[in-house]
């Protein structure tokens, strides 16, 4: 599978990061050099191989479904880039 | 570098200083203990050897004197009311990527440049309540995605080895603390080799530990599946006290696995001033990690740390490890799968960074992770995220976790052979700065030895087994011990008895 700068673009807009023609160009031929590499997994036969999520065979622990957290707003909201009473501030998003 | 250093500094001589800051972490125990010296002196003397040295290595990005040395006088108070622990007083650097209260925590990238961390990661926990030091935040390549420190927004570390070379990464700031002598020792992290691969350049022991024995809560998320923390230290005994504090059960950690506690420095002592300490150890060399690509001085110098080997009594066995070229191409699906997800976070909202200027909301997560992040943290985000898009996942992400089974499967085989594998931990001593910086697939291949251990979540450690003379310069090389699940004790064991004949792990790098 090659790339080409539209599908760096597109990628890009997926990951939410802006990306100028330049640095698709650019990014364009790294990436393509990295999907060569990723591209040798495709010789391998692995008809009927497990997917391996986990080394240990372990499985999800559930817990009693109780208050363990603290109210830490103050704490948190310190460091947010933009809060007003209590809330995040976000560009308005419903018109 | 952020600075607020405090007060006066202990002035040792300089023949006390050299044995202070050449000491293991049991001989700084007894002296804390025995009174020769206090944890705050200890402190004082690593913070000024730290505003000598780092402006050139940068090894640490976040040092606060006020804060390491109000625990250090904590710690003092611990030792004069006889509750010291092991570890009480010491002082340990900790890599940038564990969030701990009020310390800035960056993980070496522009998006958390002002992130002051507003609660204590486990491990973080852990050494407090230990009593030790915490000495500062060590560089690291962005997001530990790296393997020379170049990717750090806080500038490249030097290796103090050569200071024309990179330290390896992603744990470089933490190794080069260690070999410079500017921590008693370090705390990183290992993704696809990121504590082992700079231990071995910069000549240290480091342990990466089965998945799931060290907490990832509060350790700031690369790949969930394959980060974890360990030790960086001078030698194995070093390691074993720190895998004491680290090691433990969590359950705000969904991987953190439940074990009974171990005392990882019980098995140390066995193998002291006995003639053929190893007798019985089946030593697997597994040949895909001899063959092409590995460097002919690098080869020499683990050839004969195998030969020292035989000699403590080792049998060494000869194993393969098919599908080990295959480890590189799955962890370049995998670990940018999972980063594309994790690094979702950062949207300029709740923390970090964002950008000043935007037109919408969409507008304004575009151009806060284009500015918040470097080069190699987009690539790999962008890898990721293509491997996950709609279409591609059978082909890319299941695929990967199905060859992750084979390679897993290639080292249970391998240790029905043997009980431990020793190979290289790189293929290369460290490269000049620079020379791959420009290529990520250069750069990835210095993991060639080290990602197939994380896929499998198995240990590995890397020690020092020697010197290569590369353009007249002595450069370390690292020995690779791969255990089976939950073998540390073991490892840390067969390192200490080499570390017993060999002084490899106490040289240290000149003009330091």
């Amino acid at each position: 599978m090659s790339l080409n700068t539209a599908d760096v673009k597109r990628i890009a807009h997926l990951a939410r990061i802006e990306i100028s023609e330049s640095e698709a160009e650019a990014t364009l031929h790294k990436l393509s050099g990295i999907l060569g590499l990723i591209e040798q997994m495709q010789a391998v036969d692995t008809t009927g191989i497990a997917p391996m999520s986990h080394s240990q065979d372990v499985t999800q622990r559930l817990r009693e479904d109780v208050v363990t957290k603290t109210n830490q707003r103050e704490a948190f909201q310190k460091i947010a880039p933009a809060v007003e009473n209590g809330l995040y501030l976000v560009p308005k998003v419903i018109e | 570098m952020e600075q607020r250093l405090a007060g006066h500094f202990a002035h040792p001589d300089p023949e006390g200083l050299r044995v202070m800051i050449n000491s293991s972490l049991k001989q700084l125990g007894a002296m804390l203990a025995g009174k020769q010296i206090s944890s705050v002196e200890l402190t004082q003397a690593f913070l000024k050897r730290i505003e000598s040295h780092n402006p050139d290595i940068n090894a640490y990005i976040t040092v606060d004197a006020e804060k390491s040395l109000a625990q250090a006088a904590a710690a003092d108070r611990l030792i004069a009311g006889g509750k010291a622990g092991a570890m009480t007083g010491i002082p340990v650097a900790q890599k940038d990527i564990f969030v701990a209260s009020g310390w800035r925590t960056t993980c070496g990238s522009r998006m958390l440049e002002n992130f002051i961390g507003p609660y204590d990661a486990d491990i973080i926990e852990r050494f407090d309540a230990a009593g030790a030091v915490n000495l500062g935040k060590t560089n690291m390549d962005e997001f530990a995605m790296g393997s020379s420190n170049e990717t750090s927004y806080y500038g490249a570390v030097k290796n103090p080895w050569d200071r024309t070379r990179v330290p390896g990464g992603s744990s470089g700031g933490s190794a080069a603390a260690v070999a410079a002598r500017l921590c008693a020792a370090a705390t990183g992290t290992d993704t696809g080799g990121s504590i082992r691969q700079p231990a071995s350049l910069c000549g240290l022991s480091g342990l990466k530990p089965t998945y799931g024995l060290v907490s990832r809560y509060g350790m700031i998320a690369f790949a969930s599946s394959l980060d974890q923390a360990g030790p960086m230290a001078k030698s194995c005994e070093d390691m074993a006290l720190m895998m004491n504090v680290m090691t433990g059960f969590d359950e705000r950690d969904s991987t953190s696995l439940q074990r009974e506690r171990e005392d990882y420095t019980r098995g140390l002592q066995q193998f002291e001033g006995r003639e053929r300490p190893l007798a019985g150890l089946r030593v697997g060399l597994p040949k895909e990690y001899f063959a092409e690509g590995l460097d002919a001085s690098v080869a020499k110098v683990v050839q004969q740390a195998i030969d020292e080997y035989r000699k403590l009594g080792a049998e060494i066995v000869d194993i393969s490890l098919p599908n080990t070229q295959l480890s590189i191409p799955v962890y370049y699906v995998l670990a940018p799968a999972e980063a594309s997800s994790n690094l979702s976070r950062y949207d300029g909202v709740r923390y970090g960074h964002r950008a000043a200027q935007y037109d919408d909301l969409m507008d304004m997560y575009c151009k806060t992770r284009a500015e918040g992040f470097g080069a190699e943290v987009k690539r790999r985000i962008l890898i990721g995220t293509y491997v996950l898009s709609a279409g591609y996942y059978d082909a890319y992400y299941l695929k990967a976790q199905q060859i992750r089974r084979l390679i897993a499967e290639d080292f249970a085989k391998a240790f029905r052979q043997c009980d431990i594998i020793l190979g290289p931990t790189a293929p290369s001593t460290a490269f000049r700065a620079g020379e791959k910086a420009d290529d990520p697939v250069a750069m990835y291949l210095q993991d060639i030895y080290t990602i197939a251990v994380n896929l499998a979540g198995l240990p590995g450690m890397s020690i020092p087994a020697g010197f290569a003379e590369v353009d007249g310069k002595q450069l370390p090389v690292g020995l690779q011990v791969i255990g089976n699940y939950f073998d540390e004790a073991r490892m840390l064991n067969v390192g200490h008895a080499y570390q017993q004949v060999t002084d490899w792990h106490q040289r240290m790098p000149e003009g330091i």
